[in-house]
């Protein structure tokens, strides 16, 4: 029978079935500080220790400093993220799971530091403790988030149950406009479909606009599947995936390279697979996004006006406008190329990869952010595109703009280390949540590309890229 | 893992969509590295007037009296009313912990977000689907409601709605059952089907 990617992903890797849910195989387990300190101890407690060792690999991301790192984790301020990291160096060493520590070139965001490093490939099942393990999909993997109670299960058993999703496939077709990425497709997407548009399924983005994108677009966009409230993100394995997992420390080699591949290329859904739904958009329509709410669907193009909640006609629908408004501080009906910001972040597991700082750096060069700007920041996805980006001469164009050039890490994107906003700053971030309070007690996020988010600093407004 | 058969309880009635996962605990409180101790941050931000960090005596700190938990007729209310996609956004298990430490045992909206509903499951926490229109009964319903886990129902002053959940999550919750020592009947089962599956996909080993 035909099959969809999802369909075979899934199949490939169940251990039993039962009525309604099946116990599947995990290959790889990626950790960070954040949601496995609690798994560890009820390991530990239960006497119980990890089934494969080397499905695990850790490295801490969420509370890293961006800041100067010399003094290593002792020497970071906050004493409640130190200990978070330390937990988890202390774990790591006594459960004898392979972790890349803060201060190794090779440290970053976990969804960045896996495909890197090839400890994501093609036709795996990986898990991880946060909800944007979807971006791994990018590579024709079947990825999700889990909580910390499935990161124990995991570890303790080498599998998860999981009850089989629905298929949704979104087609984008077309060629995508100037100054329009990836980014833009997925909150695109996101606007359409809303926030729970995707809940319950697994999503296949396909089309000849996502076959043009490169694999870091398609990382970014299947990172944003859980903001459609899908678990679950993938494209199909083709040539750009193959090469762009060749030669990663963690890849096969020899012989088992030319077999990873060959099964590789059958990773994609056949011709009449079924799929329970389908959007189709074309890549025409698509201009550069903005949020101007506090959900990722409360979205609109750059050139756009904000919403008037009277003319929304369903009741809860109106009533989420006007307290995303009221939160939000923004008038009804207001330009939002019209509206100042304080900060800007460029940086996340959705837009901190090579890719995203090359087009950045090509708006920003030999221009200068506005004097309204209180603070932008690039915060490189890994120490190793940090490396690259400083190679490429990247930093300095940021830092003769009046950007920070800051050391790897999930930064601003939930303020959980240092980078924080105040209350009443606004932030025009390439991050992917705009939920309130999400960076910073009381502060106001919209989410953008990489490139918006340069124009928007250099204007000192929401800006198309000039 | 506490069994959950039946409960008997007042609600809460929470009026809001899309309520996420950074609202049911910011991340300040995710820095703990225990399982316990959300329920007084829970819903943090709406819930108290001054900005939450961890360490703070939070008896001493300002209520927002607006907010539905700070009023005097919503205490000790074990089930939340809620709306549309609950529990969206972040996959951290801190929300279903600080529901559960807050003293909910329930949640009963129109819809959830995936991760989320599965989290609650781990933690002896039910959460219950029902359409529009009952929600809407359910929010203007004043007094004690009855959730029967085994015969999936729940009782409103004589008016009954049913609602449905997973056969084999329905059993665990009901039995408390640990989910990693159930998987681990397997174990054997696992490990032959790690021989095949290496043997076939090599360069996975």
């Amino acid at each position: 029978m035909a099959q969809t990617l999802y369909d075979k992903l899934m199949a490939a890797h169940v251990v039993r079935e039962e009525a309604t849910t099946a116990l599947i195989y995990i290959d790889r387990q990626l950790i960070h500080e954040v949601t496995s300190p609690q798994a560890f101890e009820g390991l530990e407690m239960a006497g119980r220790k990890p089934w494969r060792l080397d499905a695990n690999l850790a490295v801490p991301d969420h509370n890293v400093p961006t800041t100067e790192r010399s003094s290593g984790v002792a020497g970071i301020e906050d004493p409640i993220s130190k200990l978070q990291i330390e937990t988890l160096d202390k774990n790591c060493e006594i459960f004898g799971i392979n972790e890349i520590t803060m201060n190794d070139v090779r440290q970053g965001i976990v969804h960045v530091v896996g495909p890197e490093q090839g400890a994501t490939l093609p036709g795996m099942s990986i898990v991880c403790g946060d909800s944007h393990t979807s971006t791994h999909g990018a590579l024709g993997a079947l990825a999700f988030g889990i909580g910390t109670s499935e990161v124990e299960h995991v570890l303790a058993t080498g599998c998860l149950w999981q009850s089989k999703s629905k298929n949704l496939k979104i087609e984008v077709s077309g060629e995508l406009n100037e100054f329009v990425s990836a980014k833009d497709v997925a909150l695109y997407i996101i606007g359409q479909i809303g926030t729970a548009g995707g809940t319950g399924y697994a999503i296949e983005f396909a089309g000849t606009t996502i076959q043009d994108l490169s694999v870091e677009g398609r990382m970014t966009l299947c990172n944003m599947a859980i903001e459609a409230g899908a678990r679950v993100g993938m494209v199909a394995v083709d040539d750009k995936t193959i090469e762009y997992v060749k030669g990663r420390p963690m890849a096969p080699t020899g012989d088992e390279w030319d077999k990873a591949v060959e099964y590789w290329h059958t990773l994609h859904s056949d011709e009449d697979a079924h799929f329970d739904q389908i959007v189709r958009i074309n890549a025409k329509d698509i201009k550069p996004q903005v949020t101007w709410g506090t959900s990722p669907e409360m979205v609109i193009g750059v050139d756009g006006i904000v919403p008037d909640p009277d003319k929304e006609t369903d009741p809860v629908k109106a009533e989420g406008i006007r307290n995303a408004l009221s939160y939000i501080h923004l008038k009804a009906n207001t330009p939002i190329n019209t509206v100042n910001i304080d900060k800007v972040f460029i940086g996340s597991c959705t837009n901190s990869r090579l890719e995203d700082l090359r087009v950045a750096a090509a708006v920003t060069k030999g221009k200068h952010i506005a004097d309204n700007i209180k603070l932008a920041l690039v915060v490189p996805g890994s120490g190793l595109i940090k490396k690259q980006a400083e190679a490429e001469g990247l930093d300095k164009i940021f830092t003769d703009a009046g950007f920070e050039w800051r050391e790897a890490g999930c930064s601003m994107c939930l303020a959980m280390n240092a980078d924080k906003l105040e209350p009443g700053e606004r932030c025009a971030s390439t991050s992917n949540r705009n939920f309130e309070g999400r960076q910073g007690q009381g502060s106001f996020t919209h989410l953008v590309s990489p490139a918006i988010a340069a124009a928007s600093a250099i204007a000192g407004h929401f800006s198309e890229v000039e | 893992m506490q069994a959950f058969k039946t409960l008997t309880s007042i609600t809460a009635p929470l009026d809001r969509a899309n309520i996420d996962t950074d609202a049911i605990i910011p991340k300040q409180f995710l820095k703990s590295i225990k399982r316990s101790g959300f329920g007084p941050n829970l819903f943090d931000e709406w819930r108290y007037l001054d900005h939450g960090e961890v360490g703070m005596d939070n008896t001493k700190r300002p209520l927002n009296k607006d907010f539905v938990l700070n009023q005097p007729e919503y205490q000790g209310a074990k089930i939340l009313l809620t709306r549309e996609n609950f529990g969206c956004g972040s996959s951290r298990e801190h929300a279903p912990w600080a529901l559960e430490d807050y003293g909910f045992k329930a949640i009963i909206a129109p819809s959830f977000a995936d991760i989320f509903y599965n989290n609650c499951f781990k933690n002896g926490l039910l959460p219950i689907v029902q359409d529009n229109n009952v929600m809407d009964e359910l929010f203007g319903f004043k007094g004690e409601i009855t959730i029967d886990l085994e015969s999936q129902n729940i009782n409103a002053n004589g008016k009954k709605y049913t609602f449905e959940v997973d056969a084999e999550r329905k059993r665990r919750l009901l039995n408390g059952l640990d989910d990693i020592s159930l998987t681990l009947q397997y174990e054997d089962e696992i490990k032959s089907f790690e021989t095949t599956y290496f043997k076939k996909y090599s360069w996975l080993n």
